[in-house]
């Protein structure tokens, strides 16, 4: 028996299949990276550094947005209350996706970095090399079909159903996804020029448009779960994410702080940006006052849990740890330290991993055939839930303190110390970090594990007696 | 949030908020860029520099190190390694990797010509000389 409202529903089960497998594969190169922190050499020149690391930040990438265009899949039928445009097309592009994603990640760790542009065109159009903007041109080009393809269909579903206000946040927020991944292909041979508009692709992205996405994710599992009146929820959708724009469009300065940019951003950018945590405080009471004031007891108490997570940990990541170090004045100090390292981890996982597994957790029961997941999978799909949360932020908090020793032995005292004889300095916190790492990935095979896990039998029905073993 | 405040209305804040705040970030930027050539050596860089900076990127440095205080974490700031080292420590440092040294971080070998390596060095000297607003706070990056 099926659960989904609109049979078309049923595309988003790859891609969230696709995201978990990615985010794996991420999480196991992130093992890889933080064991090179402590053993300078480890697996080089086999997989060097660099390339552990563009496979780690491409590879979160790549599975969020299969998470962003699985939700899409899944919750824009519901929405607009008709199938989706074309199935067929969400099944082309999930393979043409997949396809060039596997490639290119076959591509950084098969030849060396410069081969790999020498074969797939860099001179024509030079895009390369640049963070989390790596991939080939092939790549890129493919990332800018799939992306349109995508809003082609979801636009046309849009178009022909009801407009909420949930579905049409997040077209805005994936209309800007795709509009700002333009930028990666402007690449001036003036260093300042092209790091000031390769911020319009990172910094716009995860502190822009993409809160528009997260807001609708979880605007409409809140929805579900709690069945509070869609005009409220939609309400606060709004003012969350008008401040999150507000904020974030002018807090794009606070990277234009030491690059070559006019000085004036440090009060541009410092004042909007100390200001950024307010949609994410915003998102955190949200969440808490839906929930609160909730009409039903959703089932699928794991999901529930995901939500109000999302809430708590985006805020602490790029809330908090974000204001930490974004005023000029710290940041003169912080920019480009570990502490940069703590904040991405944390606010990447609270924010954007976590609202992705929200809407899995959410959707895959249903794309499984079954309303909610049976008690003992949600019972592991939770401690899953606080194994990977509570580690990532040891995760963030080694890494902050050893953000903080950095400057304070490299920037900030008397006879300050060179890089690699400060970093000798911080091996204790590097080893706790990747032990925290450790617990993570048990916590994300839990994760995996709560897929398959079924109530013992003994356990599915009310208290009956247990047959005698004889 | 009370009932007076309608769902219309934090739509229109939003949508006015928005455009409002988008314009201000062009006016911003298309002052920035016209700022931008004082504050930099030349503002078009020279074939070498521009070759250098392709160097820079195809051989994937940001992967490891940070310019500008922008990239990875694992190895040194290279925005004032010129100003740090000078040109003819890069070169030779750039040819002596890797190092090897038992449990120590490493550089790729890179088999760069001498042309290459003088491209590479007049990208990293350019750099130093952005106006960064005094950043890094010392010589150490």
């Amino acid at each position: 028996m099926t659960h989904l409202q609109y049979k078309s529903q049923a595309v988003a089960k790859p891609y969230f299949i696709a995201a978990i497998a990615l985010f794996v594969g991420q999480v196991l190169f992130g093992l890889i990276l933080g064991l090179q922190y402590v053993i300078g050499d480890f697996l080089f020149p086999a997989i060097p550094f660099n390339v552990a690391r563009m496979v780690h930040t491409n590879l979160l990438i790549v599975w969020l947005l299969f998470g962003f265009m699985g939700a899409a899949y899944y919750l824009v039928p519901e929405e607009t209350e008709t199938e989706l445009h074309s199935p067929l097309l969400a099944h082309v592009l999930f393979w043409v996706f997949l396809i060039a994603g596997a490639l290119t990640v076959v591509g950084y760790l098969a030849v060396p970095y410069a081969t790999l542009a020498e074969m797939t065109g860099n001179d024509l159009l030079e895009t390369m090399g640049r963070e989390f903007l790596e991939q080939p041109l092939p790549t890129k080009l493919g990332i800018v079909v799939v992306a349109l393809a995508f809003l082609y269909n979801i636009g046309m579903t849009i178009l022909k159903g009801r407009k909420t206000a949930i579905s049409m946040i997040l077209l805005m927020g994936l209309v800007g996804l795709a509009v700002l991944f333009l930028f990666a292909f402007y690449n001036p041979s003036n260093l300042v020029k092209d790091k000031y508009f390769w911020w319009w692709v990172v910094h716009l992205w995860v502190e822009g448009v993409w809160e528009l996405i997260m807001a609708a994710i979880l605007g409409f599992v809140l929805l579900r779960i709690t069945g509070v009146d869609r005009e409220v929820i939609e309400k606060w959708l709004y003012v969350i994410i008008t401040l999150a724009l507000v904020t974030g469009i002018i807090g794009t300065g606070h990277h234009y702080y030491w690059i070559g940019a006019p000085g004036y951003w440090q009060w541009w950018g410092g004042i909007f940006s100390a200001l950024e945590p307010l949609p994410f405080f915003a998102m955190t009471v949200f969440c808490f006052n839906m929930v609160n004031r909730r009409r039903r007891q959703h089932p699928n108490k794991a999901a529930t849990l995901w939500a109000l997570g999302t809430g708590v940990m985006a805020f602490l990541g790029a809330g908090v740890w974000g204001f930490l170090h974004t005023l000029a004045p710290i940041n003169y100090y912080t920019h480009g330290t570990q502490i940069t390292a703590a904040h991405g981890h944390l606010a990447f996982y609270g924010a954007y991993v976590m609202v992705v597994l929200t809407i899995i957790s959410y959707a895959m029961p249903m794309l499984r055939g079954r309303e909610v997941n049976p008690e003992r999978a949600q019972v592991l799909e939770m401690w899953s839930f606080w194994l990977m949360t509570v580690s990532m932020v040891f995760i963030a908090l080694f890494l902050t303190a050893a953000g903080i020793l950095q400057a304070w032995l490299q920037r900030i005292i008397p006879n300050p110390q060179a890089f690699m004889s400060v970093q000798d300095q911080l091996v204790l916190f590097y080893w706790m970090r990747w032990i925290a790492g450790v617990v993570f990935f048990i916590g994300l095979a839990v994760y995996l594990y709560s897929f398959f896990a079924k109530d013992k039998p003994e356990t599915v029905q009310t208290g009956e007696v247990q047959p005698a073993a004889t | 949030m009370s009932a007076t405040f309608t769902k219309a209305m934090a739509r229109n804040i939003f949508y006015g908020g928005t455009v409002f705040f988008i314009l201000l970030f062009l006016a911003l930027t298309f002052h920035t860029t016209r700022q931008i050539p004082q504050r930099v050596p030349n503002e078009t860089p020279s074939p070498e520099v521009a070759r250098g900076k392709v160097l820079w990127e195809t051989r994937n440095c940001i992967g490891c190190h940070t310019l500008l205080g922008e990239g990875a974490y694992f190895a040194p700031e290279l925005g004032n390694v010129y100003k740090r080292r000078g040109g003819e420590f890069i070169k030779i440092w750039i040819k002596a990797q890797p190092t090897k040294v038992p449990g120590r971080r490493q550089m790729p070998q890179f088999h760069f010509t001498d042309e290459q390596l003088d491209d590479l060095v007049a990208f990293l000297k350019w750099t130093s000389e952005i106006n960064t607003e005094n950043w890094p706070p010392n010589i150490q990056g």
